[in-house]
């Protein structure tokens, strides 16, 4: 075949896009957002019992759609839409074939059958074990098998991603190192390989338990193995997000890192010390010294913290820099000011940036110190903390990248734009809201996972502050405005993928609109002459917001009853 | 641009901003900060979950937890026997589906050597309103030495997920002066 077939060239990017690739991009974004659809309305649901004064579902159902929502928006939507990342930014960035397209489509349709089987399971009603499915409550047999089958999909699709790099380094398809977005794709996937690894560690002999041949599975072992997958598998969509927050940048503003060698190091931190925070899951359990929950639950003193701190200077930085040499310097602000806010690729970035910092990653650090996870331990503040990172941050994220990949990527025109303009707000605005009163519910001690706050037909009675009632009232209605975020992305984009009008083939789309496209940034000149002096004040905010926060819940800690 | 490779081929020698070197330095500090504050905790601060456990059986747990409840139940509450067991005292508490059995009594400001475990799947104790939260496992015994310093009545809320009638599992504890 001749090369032309193959590949055509980006007539906004320039970028040469194997065919193939777009194919399996495609493929993959379109079953993320279905499942996205799904997983959301399942959490509508939740959100809707947990509401007092609504209480919408009876408890099984509550408990089943707990599972459901968890396995569909936390695992398949995201890493579905994982596969399309990693394709993009092997084989679309570098300009090369896609290794192994067969293998590719077989780890495709694994995932795909696996995420079936395993909803299958949850449908049945007798699988509602939630998403961390901790023995010894046994689900399905098929709910593990669904479970190992998407992972082994995903583990194909990854080590395609990695042929890919291979195959474009043999053939010369780019020069010099690969770009940074790449290399936060390939911090995601090794950090992929390892978090599978765990998966098949403990899931294979989970799945034979559950059929009769392994007669006890230890309840500690295996919580402290299924969160080495399900810790890791978050830092994969940080890993993810944080390459999807540089690629906005740069697609919207031609943003240059401020410098190559610090962004790379901090990626090179997630790798070398993320996989451990296993260990957050198990900072109350019997069994573990002091010595190894203070190593590990800090990523060795805290440097993949410092990894995610850095990102959080560079990227909102190699903005600032970008739209300053672009002539917005005017104060300290200008470049924020007169940033595309209608434009929601960029807004959605932006937004999932500071929710990530701000509501994610401090919530984070604090509930994984050691002593004060005894005042947060399964309460609501812990969904509450991961509402900030996976949704606010990366979901938020990955829906803004959506906006450049239907007209690049599916060459359609975005309808709806007014809808489409709005959509990272109310969005991300509703899901700061869910996050924010989910902690302060689990402040006031609401448990996580629980039909009734009430315990209207316990045994003994118990009365949670009408505070907490409060806090779940707000956390329901703000859900309500998330799922109107969501459904007004799912509008958008599955009416622009079926019916938006198809660009021609050298054609540009009109939307969404970039600023004028001076030549990218390519020079920040010296070291010395970065003047980043808004990003500098963000970040200042941002630190004196950690401080304070870390110290109050120690205060709040020092205020329960004593115990060693 | 973050899209292509480095404009700079040999982008490990540009030397950084030194606005960039002065954040990763603040962050790395407060790391450090962080990492010594669990640290000093322990030595100086009240709160601390002990690492305290050991390997049992659901009966041999719920053999020591009933000769406790034989000796010292002072009443009856609901169908919970009432223990008030003498301070300073080994105290257990069981976990299983769907109640904390029995009801404790402690005293104020008097130290107790409270064991939790559980007789089938995991729970969570949650001690209301103060907020103190430890995962109970089947299988594992885990002590903590605890001195309520408030008197009053207090819920036991289980806050791992256990099925069906988890919302229903609550269970009580007072704290008398």
């Amino acid at each position: 075949m001749s090369q032309a077939k193959e590949f055509r060239t980006c007539p906004t990017t320039g970028l040469k896009v194997h065919l193939t690739t777009e194919k399996l991009i495609k493929a993959n974004a379109v079953v993320a957002v279905v499942f996205l659809a799904i997983g959301g309305l399942f959490g509508l649901l939740v959100a809707l019992t947990r509401w007092p004064a609504v209480h919408f579902l009876p408890a099984d159902w509550f408990y089943l759609a707990l599972t459901a929502h968890g396995l569909d928006v936390l695992l398949v939507w995201i890493i579905f839409f994982e596969m399309a990342v990693l394709y993009f930014a092997s084989s679309v960035l570098l300009g090369s074939r896609l290794a192994g397209p067969k293998w590719a489509w077989t780890g495709f349709v694994l995932m795909l059958v696996g995420a079936i089987v395993t909803n299958y399971a949850v449908l049945r009603g007798d699988s509602s074990v939630m998403f961390t499915s901790y023995v010894p409550m046994m689900a399905h047999w098929s709910f593990y098998l669904g479970i190992i089958l998407f992972a082994v999909g995903a583990l194909i699709g990854t080590f395609v991603f990695f042929g890919t790099l291979v195959v474009a380094k043999q053939e010369k398809t780019y020069e010099g190192s690969v770009p940074l977005v790449t290399f936060g794709a390939i911090t995601a996937a090794i950090i992929a390989v390892f978090t599978i690894a765990s998966g098949a560690i403990i899931l294979i002999p989970t799945l034979l338990w559950s059929l009769g041949f392994i007669s006890h599975i230890d309840p500690m072992i295996y919580k402290t193995i299924w969160w080495a997958m399900g810790h890791s598998s978050q830092q994969i969509n940080v890993a993810a997000h944080v390459a999807v927050w540089y690629a906005i940048a740069a697609m919207t503003f031609g943003a240059k890192p401020l410098s190559e060698k610090v962004s790379r190091t901090a990626f090179l931190m997630y790798i070398l010390f993320l996989q451990i925070a296993s260990a957050h899951h198990m900072l109350v359990e019997p069994g573990f010294s002091s010595e190894w929950k203070i190593f590990n639950t800090s990523y060795a003193m805290y440097l993949a913290v410092l990894g995610s701190m850095v990102h959080g200077l560079t990227v909102p930085g190699s903005i600032e820099a970008a739209q300053r040499a672009r002539g917005y310097t005017k104060g300290m602000f200008e470049w924020l000011r007169k940033a595309p806010w209608s434009n929601p690729a960029f807004a959605g970035m932006f937004l999932s940036l500071v929710f990530f910092g701000f509501i994610g990653g401090i919530s984070g650090v604090v509930m994984g110190t050691e002593q004060i996870n005894l005042i947060m331990h399964n309460t609501l503040y812990v969904p509450g903390h991961f509402h900030g990172t996976v949704v606010a941050g990366t979901t938020l994220a990955f829906m803004a990248i959506t906006y450049y990949l239907v007209p690049l990527i599916f060459r359609r025109e975005l309808m709806f734009r007014k809808l489409a303009q709005w959509q990272p707000y109310v969005f991300g605005i509703g899901v700061a809201g869910i996050s924010m009163f989910m902690m302060g519910a689990g402040t006031l001690g609401v448990a996580r996972r629980h039909w009734d706050m009430t315990f209207a037909d316990a045994q003994l009675p118990f009365d949670f502050p009408s505070a907490a009632f409060l806090m779940m009232g707000l956390n329901g209605m703000f859900a309500v405005l998330a799922s109107l975020g969501g459904i007004m992305f799912i509008v958008v984009v599955v009416g622009s993928v079926f019916f938006g009008r198809k660009l021609g083939e050298d054609e540009k789309p009109s939307y969404p609109e970039v600023p004028p496209q001076a030549a990218a940034v390519t020079q920040h000149g010296n070291a010395e002459s970065v003047r980043i002096p808004g990003t500098v004040m963000l970040v200042s905010i941002f630190f004196i917001a950690f401080v304070l926060y870390y110290f109050v819940n120690w205060k709040y800690l020092s205020e329960v009853w004593p115990l060693s | 641009m973050a899209l292509t490779p480095p404009s700079e081929r040999i982008w490990w020698k540009e030397p950084i901003a030194k606005v960039e070197l002065i954040w990763i330095l603040v962050a790395f500090v407060w790391g450090l900060i962080m990492f010594f504050m669990m640290i000093y905790w322990h030595g100086a601060g009240e709160q601390n979950l002990s690492n305290e456990a050991y390997q049992t059986t659901p009966a041999r747990y719920s053999e020591k937890a009933q000769a406790m409840i034989d000796q010292y139940t002072v009443r009856e509450e609901n169908g919970f026997p009432v223990v008030k067991p003498p301070p300073g005292s080994d105290v257990y508490l069981i976990a299983r589906l769907w109640q904390w059995w029995p009801i404790l009594e402690l005293e104020k400001d008097e130290s107790y050597r409270l064991h939790l475990s559980s007789m089938d799947w995991q729970h969570g104790f949650s001690l209301q309103p103060v907020n103190i939260n430890v995962q109970v496992h089947p299988g594992y015994d885990l002590v903590m030495t605890i001195k309520p310093d408030r008197a009053g009545e207090y819920g036991v809320v289980c806050n791992e997920f256990c099925g069906i009638g988890h919302h229903n599992m609550v269970g009580k504890l007072y704290v008398t002066e």
